[in-house]
């Protein structure tokens, strides 16, 4: 295999996944909430297709492409959403949206 | 040794453009900042032989999500926001020790095997994630898989458009606002032909 074993691509995409944790908490904006989870996407996608160089077997990625578009839907949904907030004039600030609290 | 040098370039982008999309303040520079973390992947992703999701990174995701994300971004003014604004600092604090401890437990599950399972690979052919390979799985094993993911695409692209929909409140409040034009009278036409 050219470069580093698959443990590195894991350790990467464990650290990925982490700052796109730290994101979601962290952020209060709406649009960067969803940036974040991006970032956590695709760190799952880099294990998939590192775990599918360890086996030999495709099906890794594949898994991966199919995460792609579950990742396109979840943005035009996500993205729908916020410009709906905005358009009834609310502040996009996760903290507010406090309806659905149980 | 040249693998070695592409791959340890390419994590180093990749993570400091994540920290950088965490910690910007202007949602722009997080949107781009992310682009070049997909992209950075997208090199990993060669490296690792997945060449058809190298491209299909590059082309979807890095191509069109993120001008999506990017027009949002300028329709809604991208203004700014501190990236440790809100939250008390109990929550903040929390926030990064959750993630930390995260890391540390993935890293030392991943320690506690490596020399393990998880370094002997496979050997594979040079065809290995080529589309064509994955091609021909998507229409064999994961037939399912494929078509299901075209009725995802199908209803979220439904929900899109739902959700974009004006309500009729909304409308007549366009109507009331909307500047009155000036229709062309028969005055203005017969000075006009005068």
């Amino acid at each position: 295999m050219l470069g580093p074993g698959v443990p590195w691509y894991l350790a990467i995409s464990a650290m990925l996944f982490s700052i796109g944790v730290a994101g979601v908490l962290l952020r209060r904006s709406p649009l960067v909430v969803l940036l974040s989870l991006e970032i956590m996407l695709n760190s799952a996608n880099l294990a998939f297709v590192g775990f599918s160089r360890l086996f030999g077997e495709l099906d890794g990625q594949v898994f991966a492409l199919s995460v792609m578009a579950v990742a396109a839907a979840e943005v035009c949904v996500g993205l729908g959403l916020i410009v709906a907030m905005a358009r009834r004039n609310l502040v996009l600030d996760v903290d507010r949206f406090t309806e659905l609290r149980g | 040794m040249v693998a070695w040098i592409v791959w340890l370039v390419a994590a180093a982008a990749c993570l400091g453009t994540g920290v950088r999309v965490v910690t910007a303040t202007n949602p722009f520079s997080s949107a781009l900042s992310l682009i070049g973390n997909l992209a950075s992947l997208a090199v990993l992703y060669l490296l690792a032989s997945g060449e058809f999701v190298a491209a299909a990174q590059v082309l979807v995701y890095a191509g069109a999500v993120m001008v999506m994300f990017l027009f949002v971004i300028a329709y809604l003014g991208g203004h700014a926001d501190a990236p440790w604004a809100g939250g008390t600092r109990v929550i903040q604090t929390a926030s990064v020790i959750t993630a930390a401890a995260l890391l540390g437990v993935t890293l030392v599950a991943l320690m506690l095997d490596a020399g393990g399972r998880l370094s002997d690979e496979a050997d594979v052919s040079r065809a290995f994630g080529s589309p064509a390979e994955i091609g021909r799985l998507f229409l064999t094993d994961h037939l399912l898989a494929f078509e299901v993911t075209s009725i995802v695409l199908l209803v979220a692209a439904v929900g899109g458009v739902v959700l974009g929909m004006r309500s009729e409140e909304e409308v007549s409040v366009d109507a009331r606002l909307k500047p009155v034009t000036h229709a062309p009278s028969q005055a203005d036409a017969e000075e006009a032909s005068a």
